[in-house]
């Protein structure tokens, strides 16, 4: 019984010595910046093809789905609003988590873990250079500020997704939607909106590379580091917008 | 071993190492001396890379003490370490380059990376790392590659990229991690050929790690002539390369066998047979 919880438990230890060895050497010097920069290239732009096609569709999706419930009480008009304020506070943050946990997740625990399985994490601690300080942290950094920031740009393209849709169905004009739409936010919406993906950047690039460090068993068990990587990153961003949520909430 | 007692270089004291429940070194015990050349024989999974990473302080050992050049390593921590590491090149079993880089990178990696330089000296200024880079990659005949990635290279020359690497900022210590597995014999001779070299030319103390009996056997009877730029063979009781190499075989995790060549030769224990076996 206990053996059973073993593993588990001392993974989950692993894992809190990883995050405080990688945030403690965000203030530590030597400092890669070139490694940085380089990740926010690669998780940053490289992600935005795809944050902007699902971001676009599923403000339009939202704008349809809506505009049907909304004509039963007439009040076509609020379908700005209601875009709005799914976008900016759930979908955007959670959508662009999923998709950048599915790319740039996945991609940190392949890297890492083919690394691993090749000797190149312990060669380059013979090396004398620290695999965490020079992988784990800038793709943290990477993350925690390139997530926000692609959550903004999903949530724009939403809005003019939304938009679209439902000036050519419903026939909505560009003031009404804009007006409805602007005046539903609050800045709450925005807080909990831009706290989000903060937060899931940092899940995603601690889980992927804490997956990609531990990989064991040659190339099959890059493929496993890669999969749960993806599937445990994903169930934590949900976890963490359960919570996050419950806090905004109870703030209003 | 010579009149005067040279400094111990590498010294494991009673070192045991377990994985869950499989013991990969029981209680293994030596001292290699400067200038030394050891050659550890073993088959795969005979605890023998996992020695080489005890004494790089990658792997903690389960219970024994590790001593590298007089200082107790065991449990020091990682940033601890660094300084001890800059002092040991390591050449890892496929050479162990980092793929996202050129081959030029990669041999700068240790110049350029190091959080300490050997000797606690400051860094090697960054206009001399070039010039660095090319004379270790011309030691190993590589000049050519310098912007090629480590997959444009075939085995061998991914594994004298790693020699180059290994010895850019000329570590007193080169730790050989089976430089010539899965290699044909003749790239294989021209690894072991440049490990002698290396050896020979910058007076390292080596230990080599390898499942190939003619390994040892080059090791121990040849040396580098900077004159001629070729290996010959030493004369026997000579120069004295034989007498400073000495051959270790391990089997399942045990120290079997420690002694210099003649006593490998004359050895009867059924282990150390089967890797005189293949002598040709």
């Amino acid at each position: 019984m206990l053996d059973f919880f073993k593993g588990p438990i001392l993974a989950l230890q692993d894992f809190f010595f990883l995050t405080g060895r990688a945030l403690r050497n965000i203030f530590r010097s030597p400092h890669y910046t070139d490694d940085i920069l380089l990740q926010m290239d690669i998780i940053g732009v490289g992600s935005l093809p795809i944050v902007i096609l699902t971001g676009g569709f599923s403000g339009a999706v939202m704008a349809l789905q809506m505009s049907r419930a909304l004509a039963t009480y007439g009040a076509t008009g609020q379908v700005g609003q209601i875009v709005a304020i799914t976008l900016v506070r759930e979908l955007g943050p959670v959508l662009s988590a999923l998709l950048v946990a599915g790319r740039s997740g996945s991609g940190m625990a392949s890297e890492l873990g083919s690394m691993k399985v090749t000797e190149q994490i312990d060669a380059m601690r013979a090396l004398g250079t620290d695999p965490i300080q020079k992988l784990v942290t800038p793709r943290l950094l990477a993350t925690a500020i390139m997530l926000p920031l692609l959550t903004i740009i999903s949530d724009l393209v939403g809005l003019a997704g939304g938009f679209l849709v439902s000036s050519i169905t419903l026939n909505t004009t560009a003031s009404q939607y804009w007006n409805t739409a602007y005046r539903a936010l609050v800045w709450n919406d925005l807080a909990q909106g831009l706290l989000k993906p903060f937060v899931f950047g940092i899940v995603i690039a601690l889980v992927g590379c804490f997956y990609g460090l531990r990989t064991s068993g040659g190339t099959q068990g890059v493929g496993l580091a890669t999969t749960k990587a993806v599937v445990v990153a994903s169930v934590w961003i949900f976890v963490f917008t359960f919570f996050i949520t419950q806090i905004f909430v109870n703030q209003q | 071993m010579p009149d005067s007692t040279p400094q111990s270089v590498l010294r494991f004291e009673h070192v045991s190492i377990t994985f869950g429940d499989t013991v990969a070194l029981n209680d293994v015990s030596f001292d290699l001396k400067a200038g030394g050349t050891r050659i550890i024989y073993g088959a795969a999974g005979s605890g023998k890379s996992v020695m080489l990473k005890i004494a790089l302080g990658l792997l903690k050992p389960s219970s024994g003490r590790v001593f590298v050049f007089g200082q107790d390593t065991t449990d020091l921590k990682e940033k601890d370490l660094f300084p001890i590491r800059s002092k040991m090149g390591v050449l890892f079993q496929e050479g162990g380059l980092f793929d996202s880089m050129t081959i030029e990178d990669n041999v700068a990696y240790p110049l350029e990376n190091a959080i300490t330089a050997p000797d606690g000296k400051a860094r090697i200024p960054a206009d001399q790392i070039s010039g660095r880079v090319r004379e270790a990659l011309r030691f190993v005949e590589l000049e050519q590659t310098l912007v090629k990635f480590p997959s444009e290279l075939s085995g061998g020359m991914r594994r004298r990229a790693g020699i180059a690497r290994a010895t850019v900022n000329e570590p007193p210590l080169m730790l050989y991690d089976s430089p010539t597995a899965g290699l044909d014999p003749i790239t294989a001779n021209m690894i072991m050929a440049l490990i002698i070299k290396a050896r020979d030319t910058k007076n390292t103390t080596s230990a080599i790690v390898t499942h190939r009996y003619q390994d040892g056997q080059l090791l121990a009877n040849f040396r580098y002539n900077p004159e001629s730029g070729r290996l010959e063979r030493t004369e026997k009781n000579g120069d004295g390369v034989c007498a400073r190499t000495t051959f270790m075989v391990f089997g399942e995790g045990r120290l079997v066998f420690e002694g210099t060549q003649d006593e490998l030769d004359r050895s009867a224990d059924p282990y150390v047979s089967k890797f005189k076996a293949v002598k040709q």
